[in-house]
C-alpha cells in the first residue's frame, strides 16, 4: 500500500520553481553527480543530456539550470538555483547541454551527466519520477538504481567470490541495516559495482578499511542527499 | 489509531467525541503517522507560511520574467493599477495570489500548497486576511492545519494532481483548503468551514488542466488570481450560514468522478483545450526546443547491463 500523505505533502513541500519533477528532482540528480565524482573535487566540464519528455522541456521549465544547481551542491531549496548558469561560470565550469528524444529505453524524464575534471571522468544517468523522487539508474555503464534518500554505499570491486559477503558481514558488523543491495558487472572476473542502500551511516574507519581492501578499486559514500 | 482524514464525516465525529478544535486530530494524524513531535510540525508551518509571505513580497517587488517570457511582471501592475474593479481588498488578494504563483513560475522559493501549481492561492488568502482582520501568526498556523485537513480527505477521496483529476484537483483544492482557512480564522465552527469547501469545489468543478507548452504559466497564474477570489466567495456564503446543500463529501466525490472521467488531454498533457488552441500551440512551437536528435527504430541505445539481486 502508498505511503500515506502527512501534513506537509499538503502544506510543502518548500520548493523552488516551477515543478519539482524538473527542479528539486534535477537537482538532486546533480547532487548525487557531484558526490560520485567528489564533493570536494573541483569541475571542469560537464556535458548534460536531457531524454525524451525532458529534452523539449528542458529549458522552459529550468532544468537546465537545476542540474547545474546540483552540480554546485546546491540543495533543493536554494534560492540561488535560479542563476546556477553564471554561478557555474564563476566556478570556471564549461557546460554544453544536448536533448535526444525517442529514447525509448529510458524513463520519460531521464538526464544524463558527464563530469569530468582533474583527470577523473564519471558518467551518471538519473530520472526525476515526479515529486522530487529520483532513481538514479546508471553510473558509468553500471546498473544502479538508488533513490539516494537513504545512506548510499557504492564499491567498485573486482569481481571475485566472497565479496558481497564480506561487504555485508562488516556492516552488519557497524549494526548497519540494509535496505536494498544490487550488483552488477561488466563480465565474468572483470569489475563489479555494489550498490548498497542503508538505513544509518557508517563511520569513515570502516570505509578507509574496506577501501584498503585489494579487491576494492573505488568506494563512494552518499548520505542523504538532502543534508 | 488516529483518524485518518478520508472523510468530513468523519472528522466531525472526533472533534464532538473529543470536544477539541478543528485541527487538534490533524495534529494527532501526524504525530501518528510521520512519528513528528507537535513542536516540530508548529515550526515547520511557521516555516511554511514565513516562505508563502517571502513569496508574496518578492512576486510584488522583484522582477518576474519567466523563461517563456509568457509571465512578465503582472502582479506589480494588478497591485499598483489607479482602479479599483471592486476595491482595495480585492486588488490586493488578486495582485497577491498572482505575485507568489509567479515566483513560482520564474524559479523562486514557493511552498507547494498543495501542489506547485496551486502555490500563490493559500499564500494570497492568507496574508490578505492577516492584513485586514490583523489575524495572529498562532491562529493562521492553526489555520494551515485545518487547510491540510480538507486537503487531506481531497487527497484520500478524489485527488490532488492535475495529471489525475485535472486542474479542479489542483486550484481546485487549494481553494477549498483556502476557504476553510478563512472561516476557520474569522471564528467559524465546523459547519461553515464544511460549508466553505463544499461550495468552493461546486465552483470549481471540472476545470481541466491545459498548461500552454506544457509550462506551469498559462492559465496558471491568472487561475490562481480566481481561485482566490472564490475562496473568499464561497467563505463570505458559508459564513452567513447558508447551506452547500450537497454535503462537502458528496462534493469531494463529485470531483472525483469527473476527474476519472475527463480525458487524457486534459490533465497536465498539454493536448487540450487551451494548449491545443491556435496560439497555444505556436507558443509551444516557439517556447520549446526544436534541436532535438530523434533516435530511429535501429539506433537503440545500448541495453542496461543486467543485473543480479542479492
Ligand atoms: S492548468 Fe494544470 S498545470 Fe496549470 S495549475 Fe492547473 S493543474 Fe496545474
Amino acid at each position: 500500500m502508498a505511503k500515506r500523505s502527512g501534513i506537509f505533502d499538503m502544506i510543502g513541500p518548500v520548493m523552488i520553481g516551477p515543478s519539482s519533477s524538473h527542479t528539486a528532482g534535477v537537482v538532486r540528480i546533480g547532487r548525487v553527480a557531484k558526490r560520485i565524482f567528489g564533493k570536494h573535487l573541483a569541475i571542469e566540464s560537464v556535458q548534460i543530456t536531457f531524454y525524451n519528455s525532458f529534452a523539449r522541456t528542458y529549458e522552459g521549465h529550468g532544468s537546465d539550470r537545476a542540474i547545474l544547481a546540483g552540480l554546485l551542491d546546491f540543495k533543493t531549496d536554494d534560492a540561488r538555483i535560479k542563476n546556477a548558469l553564471d554561478l557555474a561560470t564563476q566556478e570556471s565550469i564549461s557546460y554544453t547541454f544536448k536533448a535526444v528524444g525517442n529514447a525509448s529505453i529510458y524513463h520519460p524524464n531521464t538526464v544524463k551527466v558527464e563530469v569530468q575534471g582533474n583527470g577523473r571522468s564519471v558518467e551518471v544517468i538519473g530520472e526525476s519520477l515526479g515529486g522530487g523522487v529520483i532513481n538514479i539508474a546508471s553510473l558509468d555503464d553500471f546498473k544502479a538504481d538508488f533513490s539516494a534518500s537513504n545512506h548510499t554505499l557504492i564499491i567498485k570491486a573486482t569481481d571475485e567470490r566472497g565479496v558481497i559477503a564480506f561487504i555485508s558481514n562488516i556492516l552488519a558488523q557497524e549494526n548497519c541495516n540494509i535496505a536494498t543491495m544490487s550488483v552488477s558487472r561488466k563480465g565474468k572476473n572483470d569489475l563489479a559495482c555494489h550498490v548498497i542502500e542503508m538505513d544509518s551511516g557508517i563511520p569513515q574507519i570502516t570505509m578507509d578499511y574496506i577501501r584498503h581492501i585489494n579487491w576494492c578499486k573505488e568506494l563512494i559514500y552518499i548520505p542523504d542527499i538532502d543534508f | 489509531m488516529s483518524f485518518l482524514f478520508d472523510s468530513f464525516e468523519g472528522w466531525k465525529a472526533i472533534i464532538e467525541e473529543k470536544k477539541v478544535s478543528l485541527f487538534q486530530p490533524v495534529i494527532e494524524y501526524e504525530i501518528n503517522e510521520k512519528g513528528s513531535e507537535e513542536q516540530s510540525i508548529l515550526l515547520g508551518l511557521e516555516k511554511a507560511l514565513d516562505v508563502m509571505f517571502d513569496a508574496v513580497d518578492s512576486g510584488l517587488t522583484e522582477d518576474m520574467v519567466s523563461r517563456s517570457g509568457m509571465i512578465n511582471n503582472g502582479a506589480k501592475k494588478v497591485y499598483n493599477h489607479g482602479v479599483s474593479v471592486l476595491g482595495e481588498n480585492f486588488q490586493k488578494v488578486i495582485a497577491r495570489a498572482l505575485a507568489a504563483k509567479e515566483v513560482n513560475s520564474c524559479m523562486g522559493r514557493v511552498v507547494a500548497a498543495p501542489t506547485a501549481g496551486a502555490s500563490g492561492i493559500i499564500p494570497g488568502v492568507l496574508y490578505t486576511l492577516k492584513d485586514i482582520h490583523s489575524i495572529e501568526k498562532k491562529t493562521l498556523v492553526e489555520a494551515l492545519l485545518v487547510s491540510a485537513g480538507i486537503g487531506l480527505i481531497i487527497d484520500n477521496k478524489a485527488s490532488l494532481a492535475g495529471a489525475v483529476g485535472g486542474c479542479q484537483a489542483e486550484t481546485g483544492s487549494a481553494a477549498a483548503m483556502a476557504s476553510g482557512a478563512i472561516v476557520y480564522c474569522l471564528g467559524g465552527d465546523f459547519l461553515q468551514v464544511s460549508n466553505a469547501v463544499g461550495i468552493t469545489i461546486q465552483c470549481m468543478l471540472g476545470l481541466v488542466c491545459d498548461p500552454v507548452a506544457g509550462l506551469v504559466e498559462v492559465p496558471c497564474v491568472v487561475r490562481n488570481a480566481s481561485a482566490a477570489a472564490i475562496a473568499f466567495s464561497s467563505a463570505q456564503i458559508a459564513m452567513a450560514g447558508v447551506d452547500a446543500v450537497i454535503p462537502v463529501d458528496e462534493c469531494i466525490e463529485a470531483m472525483g468522478e469527473i476527474g476519472q472521467s475527463m480525458e487524457e488531454r486534459y490533465k497536465e498533457t498539454a493536448l487540450g483545450g487551451l494548449a491545443a488552441t491556435k496560439t497555444g500551440k505556436a507558443l509551444s512551437k516557439k517556447i520549446l526546443i526544436s534541436d532535438i536528435q530523434i533516435l530511429g527504430e535501429e539506433e537503440v541505445l545500448p541495453e542496461k547491463p543486467s543485473n543480479k539481486a542479492c
